[in-house]
Formats: C-alpha cells, structure tokens, sequence
C-alpha cells in the first residue's frame, strides 16, 4: 500500500486516505478544437512502464490535488508537487534524471540526453 | 505408541492439568501444551485424512508448516474448520474434531479413492469431469466437493460470537520472528534509538534455539532469550508482541501483524485477533528455516515427523511421538534429534544417512551412544497398519532393492532445511540459489523496494540462509544495524552474542530417496500432503509438457493447500527440474504471496459488522421516521424512507395513500440529503457557467434556476436547483448521491484547470434539515406556523413566487425557503438548522394535522416527478444518456462559448439522430411495465439476438391517474407519438405501450404555480 | 425557535478510555488566503486565535482556530454565536475573496479522555499517534474507519474528533467499540 506526501499539508499519507485520478498534466480541449485532439485529450492515455506523472487527491485530508512523479515498476516516488502547473517542476525532473537517466514521458524528458 | 514422557517438556506445566475433547473423546494435557503435543500424549498419533485419497494422516511438524493435523475446533458460534493443531494452544474445555473423513476418522468410506490412486492422477479432474459438459454442474461438481474437501462450513445462520479489531502502529524497524536471530538483530537496531518493533508468532520467545541446544555468550541459549528479553523490555524504544505473527510486507513498508488474543482462552472478553496494520521505515525477517521431508515412498504413514519437529515434541512438550524410532537424513541436524531421543530413554534403531561419507561431529557423539548409523542408505518404504510399523532400508543409490527391514513405530526424517523467504518475497525480494545448502536464501542485492528506492526488508538468521547458531547471531545483529542505519539511526556497534553449536559438514541434496526409486515407489511417494501430490504427479505434468513452474503449481495443485507447500515447494520444485532436466534455479519458484500463514476473515474484517459494519448516513428525522413506520431504502450511505406504511398496509397501499395525499391534501418528505454546494467568489459566476449546461451567471438575487451537469465526455452526471444567494454566492443543490461527488468534481476543475478563478465551494449538506412541505394546502400550514408563531417570512405568492427564496423566520425557525416543486405541486423546500430539523419537522406534523398531513417517502417522490415527466438522475440517466436524449435542450445555453460536456455533446454519434429519445408510455391496458424492458424492433443484429429499439427507465402505478404510467428512451420516440410498441417481458408476458408525451398530469403546470 | 439537538445527544461510553458527545459546538469553515492581514485580523476578533500553523490548532478560553488546509481554516466558537460571527467575518473579509460558512450543525463532536485515548483512535486511523509523533496542538484530518474525521490532541490529554453529522452515530459506534474495556494495546 502506497504512501506518497502531500505537497500541501506535509502529512506522509497512506493509500487509503488517497484518491487516485489518472494521469497528470492533461490539456483541455474544448468546443472549436479539432476532432482527433479532443478524442486524444478525452481517452488515450499513458501506460508506461517506469516513469509516470499521476494526479492523486489528499480526500481524506486536505482535500487537494497534487502531482506524483512515480516509478510504475518499482513504485519508487519520485517526488509529489502542487496540481497547478503544466508540466512537473525542474527540480522533479532533476530527482528523476538523477534515477532514470534518459527518461520520457510525453513531451518531457531527461534534460541532458 | 507416542506418549508422554517422565521429564522432559520445558513449556508445559505438569501441574496444571487440562481437560479437552477430540472427536467427542475425552483427554487431558498439561498447561503450555499445543493441541497436538497434548493429542501425541494421549497416543492419537492420527489426526486428519487427506485431501483427495483419504489416506490417514498424522501429524508431522511442530508449528504453522503443518499440513497434516487440520481441525475442526470449537462449536456454535465459535466453531472455525481448518485449524492446525500444532499451532492451538491447549485450554481447558478445548473441543476439537478431525475433518475430512466419514463417518470416522477411523474408518473412512472415501478412502476407496486411495485404492483407485492410480487413476486420480495429475490434472484428472481436468481430464475426466469436462465431458459431457452438461454434467459438470448437478453431478461431478458435488460429488467432488462432497468427497475432497476439507472441514465444515460454519453455519450460515450463526453469527461468530467474538469481536476483532485494527492497530495502526508505525515504527522504524519492525523485527519479524522472535527468535534468537530476531533478539539479536532487535537488539542492535534498538541499540541506535530507532524505534524498535518485535513480533513473535508463538507464545514462546527464542524460536528454535533451545531445543537445538548449544550455548550463546556461555549460556544455554534459553538462558540468553531471557536475558535478552528483559533487556529489551527495559527499553522505551522496544515493543514486544508475542502471539503476534508477521503475516505479510507490502509496498512502501507496510506490514501486517496478526495478534491471536484470546484464542487460548476464548470467551475472556475483548477482541479475539488484532490485526496490526504497521509502517516500518525499514522490516528484518527473522523468520528462521523450515525443514523439508524426504521423497521415499510411504513417507506420509501417520507416525512420520520431521525430525526437528520430533525432537521439539520431547524437548517442548515431554512427548514422544514413537517408542522405536528410525531416522532417516542428508544433513547433519538430524543427529540432534537421535541424540534427544535416546537421551530421553526411546529406542533409536536406526540413522539412516543417505550420504556416503556421513556427518561430523554430531554423527560421533551419536554413535558414541551406541546407535547405529548406516551411511549411503535410504528408506525404501515405510509399511504401515495404518501407523508406521515396518521401515524397509536399502541403497540410496539404487531402485529399491536389496531391503532390510526393521521394526519401528516412527520415523524422523530431515531433507534439509530451507529459510522462511515468504516475507522477504511478498513484495519483490529476489532469491538466489544456494548450492552448498540446496536452498534459495534472499539475494541481498535485490531486496523489495521502498518508496525512496530503496530497500526496506533485510533478512536476519536462518531465514537469510545461515543455518548454525554462531552464524546466524552475527548475521542477525549485522542486519539490525544496516536497518536501523537505513531507517536514519547511525548505529552504535553492538558485538554480537557468540554463539557456540557443533560443527556440521555439508547436507547432499536427496530429492528422491532412493535415487532411482521405480515408479511403484514413486507413486507412494508424496510431495504435498495436504493436497495429495506425489512424485509421480509432478513427473507425469513434466511428461505431458508442463515446463513453467506455475503451470505445473495449478496443474498438480502442489503448493495450493492452505498450507501454501511450506513443506513441498523444494522438493516438488527438485522433482520438476530433475524431470526437465534443468537445474533448480532455471525452474524457479512460485510466487509467493501473504499471508505467510491463513489469517482469520474477522482480523480482516477488524471493527466492521453489526451496527457498524458500514456507516450509515442518518438525516436529522431518522428517529422519527424509524418510530413511524418508515420502510428503509439505502440510498448510497443514506437511509432514506421508502414509504411510511402503517399497522395493516402493505407498502404498495402505503404509497398509493401518500401520492394521494400529497396531490390533494399535505404531504411532507425529508430531503435533507439533497446535496447542498456554496459557490463564491469573483469567479463563481464564471465557474457555474462551466460546470452547469444553462447560463447561471445571470441568475438574479433570489432566484431559482434547474440546473443540469455534465461530464467532460457529454453524459449527463447530476441536475439539482441552484439560487443565487448574494452578488459573488450562489447555492447549488445536487442529487443525494451526488453531495460529495459533485463537490470534489467542482474542486478537481478548481484546482487543477482553472486554479486562478477566485472560487471557494463549501459542503453545506449537513448543516440543514431540508424539508418539502408539498400539496394544496402547503402554503396554509407554513401561515399557520407564522400566526402561531406571532410573524414571520411572507409566503404568499406575490412575495415569494415560484422558482424564488427568501430567507426569514418560518414558526420561529430560522429558514431559508425554496419555492420550487419536484411534483408538480404547490411546494416550498424549508432549509432549517439540522439542530433543529426534528424540531421543525414536530411543529409541521402538529399544525398540519387539520390539513391531514402526512409524511412521503422516496416511492411517492418518484411517482409524482414521474407523472410530471420529470427525470431522475440513476433512472433515465445512466451514464450514457446525454441532455438531448432527455428533451432537455432547453436546459442547454446557445449563448456560452463552452461548458463541460459542450465539446463532446458535438462528436458525431452524440448528435446522431439515431439515439434513443425520451418518451412516455402508457400501456394499452393499464398495466405496470415492467422496469428495464426492452422494446422489440425488427430483424436480427449481428450477433442473432433480436433488434432492440428502447427500454423503459422509470415505471409505475400512478394513484392519481390509476394506471400504469413510465417514460423510456425510444429511437426516434419523439416522433412516433401514438405508435404502439411491444416489450417483452421476463414473466413470458409481452406488454404493449403507446408512445406519449412523458408529462402525464396537468401539463400546463398551474398545479405549483398558485 | 426550539433546543437544538446534536445528532448523538449526549452519548457517552466508558471503556479503555472514555467516549463522550461533546454536545453542540460552533464551527465556521473559513477559507481565504491564511497569509493576509485582515483574515489573520478577522479570525483573531472571532476566535481569539492567530492563524494556526500547518497541521495544528490553537486553542484559547472559548475559541480556537484549526489548520484544514493552505486556504481553509475550522474556527470554533460557542454555539450560540456561530451565526454571527459567521456574519461578522464575512463582513470584515468584504473586498477580500474569502468564505465564511456555519457548520455547526453539518458536524458531530466527540472527546476522547482517559490513558487509552490515544489506542482507540489509532485501531480506526492510519495516523502515527505515538506520544513522540502526535503532540498536543497537532490536527490532523484522516480517515476513522470508514468515515473522513478531523481529531486533534488538548493539552490535557484528551483526543477531540470532528465528524459529519449524519456519521455521529457510526462514529460513537465505532469508538465505543474501539474503547472496549477488555480491549487494551498496552502500547501507548
């Protein structure tokens, strides 16, 4: 049973006092986009095996949502930051760079390949 | 015969004599005795059948390995099947009864099924039951399930009479084994500061040293246990669980602890298991080694033990399981049992060593007391009557020719030993073949992985593969500092405890005794006890091409017993590499998976049954309700009143009353679960114009507007009212369902889409009582509550129109009042205090009662919004349908740019004119349809089932207009008013409907706008 | 206008520790940025607190003020001012985005006293409540079984746990069968 700290209340939680929503950093699409950008944007999504960003809300907690940096191998957290941005902080990518050396994800990768 | 010996026994209390049952025979034991110790003491050498053959079994290990000596224990309320008997302490009035045999565990019809063994082979069941197909279930299943099985199902009309709870307890090194490897390394790690937590699953510390004997820092290691443990004890930092067994590590640190506490003394009181749920920063498995039998034929004739299990039995409990005794081994440990035996005055007439060159040291002292050891020997089979009586010794190297015979009454046999990895695996651990030892022992480079990355189990002693007692202490308090190092505690050099044990060469792997036993041999040669698998079983699944070691596990069923083949996996493992011809390691082993041991479905359960198996969520009224007739309906968590029936009413009369009631007189319905959501915020307008299909930014002050909500992909998710409190607040109400589902769905977009819109959302579900108060005469008794109450909120209906609120007084109370009516008629909601719910809810019944008042619950709710065409979210939606199936585009705002579900709602097979549409249906002869029918169209679909053309959604008997009304989704429903469709129904019948408009009653809706 | 009435009405139940319902209790859910000056000004008048820190609650004579998360604050005021300081604080955080909301009634409150209140809460949180880890002044929101709750540790010792309303009765439940006299860990 996993356990992963929440960027915002500090508190190391276990699984239980966790909800799991999917992948993170989606970007909306909506009325006017394009057919296939919407369909990307509503079902296809990322099942790697290794690194991963996930989004996981504190629901018996804080209530927030926050960002997983996450190894879906070994479970190994990489690090868990604030819902609100576009793409994961440098210094996550640094910590995951520092394990994974030539990561992907998506459009984001291991700064130094 | 076994029986109790003069001395000897350094758990039991000789003078606290006990008193039990086994199979409704009386015997006694002593105080500290396991069950079987105390069955071996009254000579009941046999103690169970086995699974498929019902061969007699007696029982052949010491502790939670065993196979054999399954139980039935206790009765009634506390009877549990299963049970092993090695592993239940003895208590006084203790009654246990064998399983798996009929009509005696002496005389078992069944065990016919020994003599057609030859048929019974690998994978039979398979073979044999799946021809002709139709048979399967009412011939071979029971008779299978009659015939193999273990105990009896408890009766389902009993409730188990104790209780069970949780721990959660966090340390930073949790020590798994309370051995002497487990001491030690406990020892060192709490020597650092860390906090230390130690579980021990008997009720005994020190684990196997002190019956094995030698000595540790010059005491007997019995000595240094307690030593050790009042040590221990002292430290603050040091938590010791006896009777507590580690059953299983998960991810990230987490481990169970399975505390039996009143299972030696049931009926004390208190809860029967704890469950320890545990975060360790880092785990040590201290779980020490399990011996493994020998492969010879007969070698499961009651009377055959493990040989350290037999010397436990003499040196724990002053028993002997056999007067004349034949031991029989590859390794050098066995010899200390010889030794124990012959000290303890029972006749050893034999050591059997299968290696050519013998042992060391422990073989000199043997055969300095006169025993004969016989090396480069082997048992070619044991005879039996049914017990052991005869044991045939030949050549290990050999087919089983050229036999003496001796006589004997037990064996005690050693295959070597193999390190309790089970927990060191459970969450990822790797092993590594050890072939000095023949056993996989941890691999330390690849231990299971915490949340850093790094390793959190270090296994310490035996279980890590260091057998000898000098070995396994240095072992054990090097572990209890790389963990306690690890878990962020420099460690303080602890020296370990020196220990001092007879040197031993090296085991010789003996995978079949002898070497070449002929196939006769082999086929009473058995590998799973438990489950009834022998040699020639996993040879056979090799033959017919079973390769992958899980393969052969499901095909053979070795390993799948409830004892998880902690006794067979090696040897069965050995037998399936030998027949491949492949080495052990390139074999591998199965999966191993917690519990280490069979845990009970109570601790699993912990707190959850009776009244608080689930949370149920209660309104304000509850009580009331539950005093006047409610009948219950589970409505997510809620409890909500189905109906209020009365003394003499069935619940059909009771909702015809109450729909009756509401439409011409006064009905009340406690709505107290509608969910309500406060949006505020600069923002808030803005956020509810994406949230809702319809414009809600312009909603003025103190209006109501019907809101419908959609998910990202277009379907319809939840509606509800919303009113707009002040400038930058409004109020939305959501279904009952959907209170805390919508709040986390408005937080989600909140938070991680639009984070910089200035909106806060508060739950305010709970803080009201919500109640309608609905029906002609609604306005007349709230004016009544304001005359009695000398003022209050103006009611009429030029002051408060419809799909309006104000918020006032109303008879005292504090409310806000809500004009709007999911029935069609006159209503008001009335939000209250939920303090006060019950209060104002008292003050309603009692001014009502000239307005013949009654309460309705959720069935007269769905027919009133039914016969008013209103839709209910659950009912016409279910998570497929879309606003426009529903005829609601007038709900959907042509004016916004986007709201959530806009995008989706334009993808081609949602505008698709082909979709089902909402209708009404009205049976040609007033009949009820039935709920979920499915209308028939024409032709076939692709898969030869018959077109369907719609379903119903909502149907029922309408007292206002008596008959059967109900609304459906129908293709191209809307138009084709009047046409006449067929719904076959489950009972045989088909029912005939004619397409409606789905509003069945005043259509102009003058009903709520008076 | 009648008595109100909490949803457990005085409940109470002796075990390994005792359970008590704390009877009616004002709460106002409070979110708004925590770092702002009238917001620190507006809970100070209502509570008679500063803003807590991260993870705590800050308890006066008649008020205190409990961390719920980094734009929501718990205050606790007596009952019978709930509605107007609720009013009070939206009026002195008008021009600021913020919420002011009065849930006394959305909530059940229990107290938890006696040596083994720190055992009967945590067979039913997964929350660390050693002596060393959970100290008074620590607030916590987590999970009691199944229910969310918020609890946290007074200066005397004794555990107060917050819950919804319509749970108050699983709540006593549950920690009436937590606290079973028989039931003692013997840890903490």
């Amino acid at each position: 049973m996993l356990i992963l700290e929440c960027p915002y209340c500090g508190v190391k939680a276990e699984e239980t006092e966790l909800a799991a929503g999917g992948e993170a950093h989606l970007k909306r699409f909506g009325p006017g986009s394009d057919d296939n950008d919407f369909h990307d944007y509503l079902f296809m999504r990322e099942n790697p095996k290794g690194v991963h960003f996930e989004r996981w809300r504190h629901a018996n907690g804080c209530g927030k949502w926050f960002h997983a940096a996450r190894c879906t191998t070994t479970l190994e957290v990489f690090g868990t930051y604030a819902a609100q941005t576009y793409e994961p902080p440098q210094e996550i990518k640094d910590k995951i760079t520092a394990k994974r050396p030539g990561w992907s994800w998506r459009e984001f990768s291991d700064a130094s390949e | 015969m076994s029986t109790r010996l003069a001395k000897q026994g350094r758990l039991i209390d000789r003078s606290k004599q006990i008193e039990f049952t086994f199979n409704g025979k009386r015997m006694q034991g002593y105080g500290g005795d396991s069950l079987a110790s105390a069955l071996l003491a009254n000579d009941q050498m046999m103690m169970g059948r086995s699974f498929k053959y019902h061969r007699p079994r007696g029982v052949v290990a010491s502790g939670s390995e065993e196979p054999n000596a399954l139980m039935q224990l206790g009765t009634g309320d506390r009877y549990e099947p299963n049970q092993r008997a090695t592993t239940t302490e003895l208590f006084s009035g203790l009654t246990a009864a064998s399983q798996n045999h009929w009509p005696s565990l002496e005389f078992d019809v069944l065990a016919i099924n020994n003599k057609l063994s030859r048929f019974l082979t690998a994978g039979f069941y398979y073979k044999m039951f799946i021809h002709p197909r139709p048979l399967w279930k009412h011939v071979y299943e029971p008779i299978i399930r009659k015939s193999a099985g273990l105990g009896a199902a408890p009766d389902s009309e009993l409730k188990d009479a104790d209780t069970y709870e949780h721990f959660y307890f966090f340390a930073d090194v949790v020590v798994i084994g309370g051995g002497v490897a487990g001491l030690q390394a406990a020892k060192a790690a709490a020597a650092s500061g860390a906090k230390v937590l130690v579980l021990e699953q008997n009720n005994h510390w020190g684990g196997r040293a002190p019956v094995d004997g030698g000595t540790i820092d010059g005491d007997t290691p019995e000595v240094w246990v307690e030593k050790t443990l009042t040590e221990l004890r002292a430290m603050d930092n040091v938590t010791l669980r006896d009777r507590c067994m580690g059953s299983g590590v998960y991810d990230h640190g987490y481990a169970l602890g399975y505390e039996r506490l009143t299972d030696h003394a049931p009926g004390q009181g208190g809860p029967r298991h704890r469950l320890w749920r545990i975060r360790a920063k880092q785990i040590i498995t201290a779980t020490g080694a399990i011996e493994r039998p020998l492969s010879f034929a007969g070698n499961d004739v009651p009377g055959v033990m493990l040989a350290a299990s037999m010397r436990d039995y003499v040196v724990n409990w002053g028993v002997t399981p056999g007067q004349k005794v034949v031991v029989a081994t590859n390794n050098d440990d066995a010899y200390r049992t010889a030794l124990t035996l012959h000290d303890a005055g029972v006749e050893v007439v034999r050591v059997v060593d299968a290696r050519d060159t013998g042992g060391g040291a422990l073989m000199e002292m043997v055969r300095d007391k006169g025993i004969r050891v016989e090396l480069g020997r082997a048992i070619a089979k044991v005879k039996d009557g049914p017990r052991v009586t005869k044991v045939a010794i030949c050549a290990q190297n050999g087919e089983g020719g050229a036999q003496e015979e001796v006589e004997a009454d037990a064996v005690a046999m050693s295959g070597g030993w193999s390190p309790v990895v089970h927990l060191w695996s459970h969450c990822g651990g790797k092993l590594t073949w050890d072939k000095d030892h023949a056993f996989f022992r941890p691999d330390p480079t690849r231990p299971p992985l915490g949340d850093n990355g790094a390793g959190f189990v270090v296994a310490a002693g035996s279980a890590n593969g260091n057998l000898g007692l000098g070995a396994a202490l240095e072992d054990a308090a090097a572990a209890g500092a790389q963990a306690a190092e690890a878990a962020g505690f420099p460690a303080k050099s602890v020296a370990a405890s020196k220990g001092v044990a007879e040197d031993e060469t090296l085991m010789q792997p003996v995978w079949l005794m002898p070497a070449k036993a002929d196939i006769k041999l082999r086929m009473k040669t058995w590998l799973d006890y438990q489950n009834d698998v022998k040699v020639s079983d996993v040879q056979l699944a090799a033959r017919e091409g079973y390769e992958s070691v899980e393969h052969t596990k499901r095909y053979t069923t070795l390993g799948m017993a409830t004892d998880q083949g902690k006794l067979s996996n090696i040897n069965g493992l050995a037998i399936l590499a030998d027949s491949l011809g492949a080495e052990i390691p390139q074999v591998g082993t199965t999966t191993f998976r917690p519990p280490y041991h069979p845990i009970s479905m109570g601790a699993i359960g912990g707190e959850a049954r009776g009244e608080i198996f689930q949370p149920v969520r209660k309104t304000p009224i509850y009580d009331w309700n539950d005093a006047n007739g409610a009948d219950w309906e589970p409505v997510g968590q809620w409890r909500r009143p189905f109906a209020y029936t009365r003394s003499g009413e069935s619940r059909h009369d009771a909702v015809n009353r109450e729909v009756k009631n509401t439409r011409e007189n006064l009905g009340l319905l406690d709505a107290s679960t509608l969910g309500k959501l406060i949006v505020k915020g600069p923002d808030a307008g803005k956020f509810l114009d994406m949230m809702y299909t319809n414009m809600m930014s312009t909603l003025k002050i103190g209006k109501c507007r019907y809101g419908l909500m959609c998910s990202e992909n277009g379907f319809l998710s939840d509606d509800g009212v919303v009113a707009r409190i002040d400038e930058d607040t409004w109020l939305c109400h959501t279904t009952t369902g959907g209170a805390e589902s919508i709040h986390g769905h408005m937080e989600e977009w909140l938070q991680t889409e639009w984070w910089d819109w200035k909106v806060y959302v508060a739950n305010v579900t709970e803080q009201y009582a919500q109640i309608a108060v609905v029906g002609p005469k609604a306005r007349k008794v709230l004016e009544k509550l304001n005359a009695q109450a000398g003022g209050g909120m103006d009611l009429s209906k030029e002051a408060l129109p419809f799909m309006e609120w104000r918020e006032g007084q109303i008879g005292g109370f504090d409310a806000r009042a809500f004009r709007i009516s999911f029935s069609g008629e006159l209503s008001y909601e009335i939000a209250v205090a939920a303090s006060e719910g019950q209060a104002f809810w008292d003050a309603l019944m009692e001014a009502g009662r000239e307005f013949n008042v009654m309460p309705y619950g959720t069935e007269t709710l769905h027919i009133l919004r039914a016969e008013k065409g209103f839709i209910m979210i659950g009912d016409e939606t279910d998570g497929t349908v879309i606003p426009q199936d529903l005829g609601l585009n007038w709900a959907l705002s042509k004016k916004k740019e986007d709201y959530l579900g806009k995008r989706a709602q334009q993808r081609s097979h949602m505008a698709d004119p082909d979709r089902w549409q909402l209708v009404g249906l009205e049976t040609t002869d007033g009949s009820v349809l039935p709920d979920g029918a499915y209308a028939l169209g024409n032709g076939i679909n692709a898969n030869g089932q018959k077109n369907m053309i719609g379903r119903v959604t909502s149907t029922y008997y309408s007292a206002t207009l008596d008959r059967g009304i109900a609304m459906g989704l129908v293709k191209h429903g809307p138009k084709r008013m009047g046409e006449v469709i067929e719904f076959p129904g489950t009972d045989g019948k088909t029912y005939t409907a004619k397409i409606v408009d789905p509003v069945f009653y005043d259509k102009e809706g003058e009903k709520q706008n008076v | 206008m009648s008595n109100p009435v909490t949803a457990t009405n005085g409940a109470q139940f002796s075990g390994i520790a005792t359970v008590a319902d704390v009877g009616l209790q004002g709460m106002i859910t409070l979110r708004g940025d925590l770092s702002s000056k009238p917001l620190a000004a507006a809970v100070k008048a209502a509570t008679g607190t500063e803003v807590p820190a991260q993870g705590t609650i800050l308890v006066v004579e008649g008020g205190a003020a409990a961390w719920m998360s980094p734009d929501e604050l718990l205050l606790l005021v007596p009952y019978e001012q709930a509605v107007a300081k609720t009013a009070e604080l939206t009026k002195a955080l008008k021009g600021e985005h913020a919420l002011a909301a009065n849930v006394s009634d959305a909530r059940s409150f229990f107290q938890i006293t006696g040596d083994g209140a720190r055992e009967v809460l945590a067979k039913i949180s997964p929350v660390d409540l050693s002596p060393e880890a959970f100290v008074a002044g620590d607030f916590r929101r987590s999970r009691t079984a199944q229910v969310a709750a918020a609890f946290w540790l007074q200066d005397d010792g004794s555990f107060r746990v917050v819950c919804f309303r319509s749970v108050g009765a699983y709540m006593f439940g549950l920690l009436s069968t937590a606290a079973h006299p028989q039931s003692a860990v013997g840890v903490y």
